[in-house]
């Protein structure tokens, strides 16, 4: 007992004496949370857009008005010509127009139908795929209150709703995945780096002829990180919250539970690690491609997995970051139960439970 | 009861291509309360031995025990009892001095205090620094501290490998002079060394060469085996005088040793008086030639050149 308590206070003393290391650790999730909750968005606002109103009557004056009222578009420039829209393009500034035939109101009132382009710049194809389907929403929203005055006789009306986000906010998706990500880098990453040190000091090699057990040592190494990763949980938790306004819907007590599950099954990845690499760069690169890379491309966080292709969708069943954060988007923003995830918690338990076996098993306990 | 016992050790590594023979059937036994020297130089085979008899490694052949127990069967037991200081033995940088040997202290089963005695000559120079980072300390001091660790908790044997490789003159008496008090204390050690001065300060040594022992006595007995005279040979142009001596047909070895070239001759004494005319003849100025006493790496060098057997059969 006193082996493991001097054994952890010099694994606590490594930790919190270089500084920069610490910082990267507490700080890296707060950072990622911050970009990915409120810099980097799939959200599209105030963009800069260009009119062209060939009509110039009433009718158009109130739908650029509605346009304009939108905390989705800035309206840029007013053009006159159409040879200008393209050159309003080239100069990169802004990212749609919209063009208003002539006789707008005339064609609307008589002829029943009337012609509005909109034009987006499709070279980010997401971003103007939005842009038009916003453009459209809010002309198809004119149109219905000018159809409420004088009633049509057939009319589908739909009725859209967002289910668990309705302002569509990018945190929903952020917040799941950046946990996935952080805590598996933490936790495998670090544990894997700092047993591995021991080996490449030649201080393994002491340890290893000494009376303390072996797992004693593994166990010394993992709890420090275990506890960082609690901290960390703690951190993006309050975080997703209380600034980025996300609620937990489910059980707190479920997700603090699946989460230090996912938390073991990455510690128990990192011993691994461990196990197959002889220096730090190797832990380091095992645990940047190994783990870095299935997470932000396969867990399903950055790219749907629906979409994949067929290799890649069996693949990403053996990411246990797409299993967490199933857990994690379920229970904290549907508010669902264990009923509904205790398959994905198994696996996660399988899986934790894999890797201890062959850490076990490829652990050396000679040199 | 033999502290250590090898039977025809054998080690061979993977290295590119060929197998490389890092020990090749080496036997030897270390009795207790002695303090048994592996001295040869890089590459000799000294810290794959260590390894084995820590139990780090596994051989290919042979059996080897420490203290009665097999090294592969009951390598938990052993590890319980010995003391190991590796040869690339580094300590946590960023931890201080008193924490470094707090912690070994601790991890085996002991406290500072209560074998204080052991280390009190070496630490107790590194006692004003106990709260420096070990990082921040002077490369012999580090090598203090090193020593002071693997001494901390009293084995009943001490496997040392190379631990005053790296350390000022100085601090290399200190380790030794700790080592004959450890000695007297009943502990058995195992020790190995490049350098040949501190070869007579054990009890008997191995001389080792390429995974070979060439031979084990006590280091007197060695030196007596020597059975030639050897000559210490000196004049103002040493470079020029070495060329000459070998070319000098009556030299059975020539060697550059410190200040002096150490030679003998084919035909002893007869050549002596050949050998000053010879010199004579070369225009060497200030030439002396005096009868010495051949030391341990006299005797080393000596056996190094004679033959082995399979070079004989060839």
């Amino acid at each position: 007992m006193k082996q493991l308590l001097t054994f952890l206070t010099k694994e606590f003393h490594h930790i919190l004496r270089d500084k920069r290391s610490l910082l990267v650790l507490l700080g890296l999730p707060i950072v990622q949370l911050l970009i990915f909750g409120f810099a980097i968005t799939p959200e599209v606002r105030m963009a800069n857009i260009a009119i062209l109103d060939n009509a110039k009557d009433e009718t158009t004056r109130l739908i650029i008005h509605k346009i304009e009222n939108s905390k989705y578009f800035d309206i840029d420039r007013t053009l006159i010509k159409n040879e200008q829209v393209e050159k309003a393009f080239k100069t990169g500034k802004i990212k749609a127009a919209i063009v208003f035939q002539q006789n707008f109101q005339n064609e609307l009132m008589h002829a029943n139908k009337a012609q509005v382009q909109i034009i987006a710049d499709a070279t980010d194809p997401n971003q103007a795929a939005t842009l038009i389907n916003y453009a459209s929403a809010i002309i198809m929203d004119y149109q219905a209150g000018l159809n409420q005055q004088n009633k049509l006789p057939y009319t589908i009306t739909t009725e859209t709703r967002m289910l668990y986000n309705p302002q569509l906010k990018g945190a929903y998706t952020s917040v799941p995945g950046v946990m996935g990500m952080i805590l598996l880098l933490i936790s495998a990453m670090m544990t894997s780096i700092s047993i591995v040190k021991e080996k490449e000091l030649g201080t393994m090699e002491i340890l290893l002829v000494s009376p303390m057990k072996p797992w004693l040592v593994i166990i010394s190494k993992v709890i420090p990180y275990f506890i960082i990763s609690l901290v960390n949980v703690a951190t993006i938790l309050i975080l997703s919250v209380f600034v980025l306004g996300l609620p937990i819907q489910g059980s707190l007590l479920l997700l603090i539970v699946s989460t230090v599950l996912y938390i073991f099954c990455a510690l128990s990845f990192g011993i691994l690690i461990s196990t197959i690499s002889d220096t730090q760069q190797a832990a380091m690169l095992i645990s940047l491609l190994g783990l870095m890379l299935p997470v932000v491309m396969l867990s399903g966080y950055a790219f749907p997995i629906a979409n994949m292709p067929f290799i890649l969708q069996v693949l990403s069943n053996f990411v246990p970051a797409k299993w967490y954060i199933i857990i994690v988007k379920g229970v904290m923003i549907k508010g669902i139960g264990m009923e509904q995830i205790w398959k994905e918690l198994l696996i996660l338990l399988a899986m934790t439970v894999f890797f201890l076996m062959i850490s076990i098993k490829r652990f050396k306990i000679r040199l | 009861m033999k502290s250590v016992e090898l039977e025809n050790i054998v080690k061979t590594y993977a290295a590119e291509k060929s197998i490389v023979t890092a020990v090749d059937n080496v036997s030897f036994s270390v009795e207790e309360g002695e303090l048994f020297g592996l001295i040869g130089p890089d590459g000799a085979g000294k810290t794959s031995i260590f390894r084995i008899l820590t139990t780090l490694l596994l051989a290919d052949k042979g059996d080897a025990k420490v203290l009665g127990y097999d090294v592969v069967t009951h390598y938990k037991k052993i590890r319980d009892i010995v003391g190991y200081m590796p040869g690339r033995f580094s300590l946590y940088q960023d931890l201080t001095v008193e924490e470094n040997l707090n912690f070994f202290a601790t991890i085996f089963n002991t406290t500072i205090q209560e074998n204080y005695d052991l280390v009190a000559d070496i630490y107790r120079q590194l006692e004003p620094f106990k709260t420096r980072r070990a990082g921040k300390l002077s490369g012999g001091m580090k090598q203090k501290l090193a020593l002071s660790c693997a001494l901390i908790h009293k084995p009943k044997i001490l496997f040392l490998d190379e631990p005053t490789t790296g350390v000022d003159p100085v601090s290399r008496k200190e380790f030794w002079d700790m080592l004959k008090r450890l000695k007297a204390q009943g502990i058995t050690i195992l020790v190995s060394t490049p350098y040949m001065d501190e070869a007579k300060l054990c009890d008997r040594i191995a001389l080792m060469q390429n995974g070979k022992i060439l031979q084990i006595d006590t280091p007197p007995n060695i030196v007596n085996k020597f059975g030639k005279n050897l000559y210490a040979v000196h004049s103002e142009n040493m470079f020029q005088l070495l060329i000459d001596l070998r070319t000098f047909q009556q030299t059975a070895s020539c060697f550059a040793f410190g200040q002096n070239h150490h030679l003998t001759l084919t035909e002893d004494p007869l050549s002596i008086t050949e050998l000053e005319e010879y010199l004579k003849s070369t225009n060497h100025l200030n030439t002396t030639i005096t009868k010495i006493e051949p030391e341990i790496e006299d005797c080393f060098m000596q056996l190094m050149k004679s033959p082995s057997p399979k070079e004989i059969i060839q």
